[in-house]
């Protein structure tokens, strides 16, 4: 029975791969099937090389200030080949790290495209991509437990579909042969305002959409108004609001009609469009209808431990519905490994979830905003440290930002915390950390945090929280 | 195990107060008792009285310290057989509210003194155990939320099950926990001296903690089960406040019951006259009483004979109703849901009038058809579950009443009259009453005079 297995994970992303490494560390038969790129979106076509290309932009920014910092820096220029280049030569380290880590752990990768036949049976036909070193050809495959980890893919508007060349996904704009003059963006959540980020700093004009009334939506109004105003610094036009209810494509650009919400509607021409009104499941042609699995807004439908409806059938990461983030997928991997091993696995906390954004500045948060704590029915004490207020901070030339922490009154406890401003996307695990050990003010407000360091902020917000902040 | 002594709350809604001034010194003897120290707010000096014997070793919050928030470690008692010096050094180490203490440059002295005498075994043994947290076998593991939940609830740690990793005692085990362990409460170790029937602050029975904790319970209870094994049915408004309000009431409210069995075979036979002779209205019998309107009238003049249980709990005070104002609870979609409109002076209705009114109000209830002025406030309410054959139960009091009449079935049993066995019909009722609001005298007071109309139920007819 060569080709039976004790879990089988439909697709390598972070989600899949991370599970199948856990469930080989408890000494399951495991392997992972993936039809495209070994490790999924996130380090081939997501996180890890637009991370690349942000490091490129904000090098290219303090290159820029050289002069603030007492340094000459003359004849300089983006070579945008050279960018992409460095980005997609880390994503192929990163995709190769993965297949790697699989290998060492004796986790077999099957190549192609999984449909699931009967509970514990899949069948895979040949993908069209070439598959790596060492992969199993398709074939059928057998199973005591499947996880579905075929993660999303970019969301089409219907009349502003993606067509590679003048309206983008993340896929193009990661990998853009030049820097667009200008560029309209669709969407202000992580992904629309990453490469808002990112071709501001290349020199595009930069223009952002947004349909809802502020930009980061899932962020705390305070912070996503804060990064507005910095972003509106550096010249990003942002319309909030509003709606991009047409798009003419031109030889080569793009004209969009805009609808704003007091009725205004105007049209904005720009050389290249960015579609980057979120993602959706991938639960098509796996054989879901077939087996009856539960699924909803084109996420399949699991509980805390990442169980389907059908027995044996599990599901983990994006297709398993919001967060969609890879942190998420790879937590729910580890959870979903872990209770098929009968381990003790513990139930996914979303409100534990922190959220990163990598635009300039960058956004990080964990927990409740100060809208939905106040929704949820707690009494809260709210604390707020700017970052001028810390001298790590103005020492790096990063004096703009904000630490916001939300307490309970009654209890004390850390019901969320939101930052923006430099680092913070390093910075708010302590808070995460926080959270998991339920901590109250006492802990964090008895805790040293070292000096000169931008995390001081994180500190002085909690002070500031029950009034006693010293650099204010 | 040593004492911790907090700052007492002078009255339910007090906060913060001023530690005036110290009566006893640190190394001196306590008697249980003993005036220790003086606590005075903007309206009131009150002494703090000892509970406990021992030594008092550390005083952390020096006198003339002003708004020292309730519940503040203020002081720590060594008991008896207890090393004073070694509880003195452990006290330094508990988390004696430092930010408050911090925020008088005084106070903050005992804590940065601690460094000094830490070689001292308590502090050796165990340099972070919390005070609370601490067993005489060792530490007990529990999330800083869940310390400072359990102090406000006056659960003892080690009495709880820890459900965290390895055993650790997180928020959510807290909250259901019950309160009054084997030893008294922390925050009780220090009592204001006049304010001995004073209760400790009423800790607000914390939603806002168990609230976040509603995905784990429930990811908690599906890991029990198959999935498709069950159907999830979210709480509908109505059933959200029955939780959260019974929780309350369970948590917050100390409650007792008193039982008594009356004799209805008067009643019975007086019902059945008085329905024989409804006179005709609408080619309708004008009334049907039911035994329950005799219990609802009943109940009111019971009320009206001990004016002084007709009382509701407001905080730091009662209210002392007039009238008897009765709640009925009344079951609405087969059983999902309750309510319970009030019969208003009830006293001055004749049984006819309740009876009408009563089935007036319940058809509406069960069409939520009711006005909020129609099932708010009242004296007290009347819970029966005679019709469903319970012979007796307690019922859970309804804030801010202080009384619940749990009403079971009328039936025939064998009893005892004048030394001879004889068959009389007996129906089983339970009052429950707010400790707060009246001690158990006065609930049989209540209970004996409801006991007393319902055997002669003439009297309810003049």
């Amino acid at each position: 029975m060569a080709n039976n297995y004790d879990v089988l994970f439909i697709g390598s992303g972070p989600g899949g791969y991370v599970g199948a490494i856990r469930a080989a560390q408890l000494g399951l038969k495991v392997g992972v099937i993936e039809r495209q790129y070994v490790g999924g979106i996130c380090p081939n076509w997501g996180c890890i090389p637009a991370k690349a290309l942000l490091r490129s932009a904000e090098i290219f920014h303090y290159i820029e200030h050289a002069k603030d910092y007492g340094l000459v820096a003359e004849k300089t220029g983006v070579d945008i080949a050279g960018v992409v280049k460095r980005s997609r030569g880390i994503a192929a380290q990163m995709s190769n790290g993965v297949g790697f880590l699989l290998k060492k752990n004796k986790v077999d990768v099957i190549w192609g495209q999984a449909t699931l036949t009967a509970p514990g049976k899949v069948s895979v036909a040949s993908s069209a991509e070439p598959a790596p070193k060492g992969a199993l050809a398709a074939g059928d495959y057998t199973a005591k437990n499947i996880v579905i980890a075929t993660g999303a893919r970019p969301r089409a508007l219907p009349g502003i579909e993606p067509d590679k060349k003048l309206i983008w996904t993340y896929f193009e704009a990661l990998a853009p042969a030049s820097v667009p003059k200008s560029l309209l963006i669709m969407g202000s959540g992580a992904i629309g305002v990453e490469f808002a980020s990112f071709y501001k700093a290349m020199g595009s004009d930069v223009t952002i959409v947004e349909l809802l009334p502020q930009i980061l939506p899932v962020e705390d109004e305070e912070i996503a108004a804060h990064a507005r105003k910095r972003f509106e610094k550096q010249g990003i036009k942002i319309l909030t609001g509003a709606k991009v209810s047409k798009v003419v494509k031109g030889a080569d650009n793009v004209t969009a009609t805009v609808e704003t919400a007091d009725g205004k509607v105007q049209t904005l021409t720009a050389d290249r469009l960015i579609s980057a009104v979120g993602v959706v499941g991938n639960i098509e042609n796996l054989g879901l209808e077939a087996l009856g699995v539960k699924t909803d807004r084109g996420c399949v439908v699991i509980d805390g431990l990442c169980r389907t409806n059908v027995p044996g059938l599990w599901a983990i990461g994006d297709v398993a519905g919001p967060p969609m983030l890879a942190h998420k997928a790879e937590h729910e991997g580890v959870i979903a490994a872990e209770a098929i091993a009968g381990g003790h696995a513990h139930p996914m906390d979303k409100l534990m979830v922190p959220g990163c954004t990598y635009c300039m500045p960058q956004v990080a948060s964990v927990g409740l905003t100060e809208k939905r704590a106040k929704e949820a029915g707690y009494e809260i004490k709210v604390g707020r440290f700017p970052f001028i207020g810390n001298g790590k901070a103005v020492a790096l030339g990063e004096s703009e930002g904000l630490v916001k922490t939300i307490f309970d009154a009654k209890t004390g406890q850390l019901l969320g915390a939101h930052l923006v401003g430099a680092e913070v996307t390093e910075m708010i695990q302590g808070f995460v950390l926080a959270m998991n050990l339920e901590t109250t003010e006492e802990e964090l407000i008895n805790a040293v945090f070292p000096h000169p360091t931008v995390s001081e902020t994180m500190h002085e917000s909690v002070l500031a929280a029950y009034g006693r902040a010293i650099h204010m | 195990m040593s004492v911790e002594i907090l700052m007492p709350a002078l009255s339910p809604t007090m906060e913060k107060g001023n530690l005036a001034k110290w009566l006893k010194k640190e190394g001196d003897k306590v008697a249980p008792g003993d005036v220790i120290a003086e606590i005075e707010t903007d309206k009131a000096t009150m002494e703090v009285e000892a509970i406990d014997e021992g030594t008092l070793a550390k005083i952390l919050v020096p006198e003339g310290t002003a708004d020292v928030p309730v519940n503040q470690l203020i002081a720590v008692l060594a008991t008896e057989g207890e090393d004073v010096k070694a509880v003195a050094a452990g006290s330094g180490a508990a988390p004696a509210k430092a930010e408050a203490a911090a925020e008088v440059p005084k106070a903050a002295e005992p804590a940065t003194a601690t460094p000094d005498v830490a070689p001292a075994p308590v502090a050796a043994s165990g340099g972070y155990d919390h005070g609370n947290g601490k067993t005489p076998g060792g530490r007990v593991f529990a999330s800083p939320l869940a310390r400072r939940l359990a102090k406000e609830k006056g659960v003892e740690l080690a009495d709880v099950k820890g459900s965290g990793p390895h055993g650790r005692v997180v928020a959510a085990d807290i909250a259901g926990a019950t309160p009054g362990a084997a030893k008294p409460a922390a925050a009780a170790a220090a009592v204001p001296a006049p304010a001995a029937r004073a209760p400790a602050p009423a800790p607000a029975p914390a939603p806002a903690a168990a609230a976040p904790s509603n995905a784990a319970v429930l990811e908690l209870a599906k890991a029990y089960y198959e999935p498709g094994t069950y159907e999830e049915i979210p709480l509908d408004g109505m059933r959200r406040v029955i939780a959260q309000r019974m929780t309350e009431a369970r948590q917050t409210v100390p409650t007792f019951y008193l039982t008594v069995d009356c004799d209805v075979d008067a009643l019975l036979k007086l019902r059945e006259e008085l329905n024989k002779s409804a006179p005709e209205k609408d080619g309708k019998p004008g009334y049907k009483l039911s035994v329950n309107d005799f219990v609802i009238k009943a109940y009111a003049l019971a009320f009206q004979q001990v004016p002084d249980a007709n009382m509701v709990w407001g905080g730091d005070r009662y209210l002392k109703l007039k009238h008897s104002d009765i709640g009925v609870a009344v079951a609405i979609d087969g059983g999902k849901g309750l309510l319970t409109p009030i019969i208003r002076k009830a006293e001055t209705k004749t049984l006819s009038a309740i009876s009408n009114e009563t089935r007036d109000l319940a058809i509406r209830a069960r069409n939520k058809k009711l006005a909020p002025n129609e099932y708010q406030g009242g004296s007290s309410a009347i819970s029966n579950l005679g019709m469903f054959g319970i012979k007796d139960f307690t019922a859970i009091i309804n804030p801010p009443h202080a009384t619940i009449l749990a009403v079971g079935a009328s039936e025939q049993r064998a009893v005892v009259k004048k030394g001879e066995l004889a068959v009389a019909t007996v129906m089983t009722v339970t009052i429950s009453c707010d400790h707060r609001v009246m001690d158990g005298a006065m609930g049989a007071q209540l209970i004996g005079a409801f006991k007393r109309i319902i055997e002669k139920p003439m009297s309810m007819l003049v």
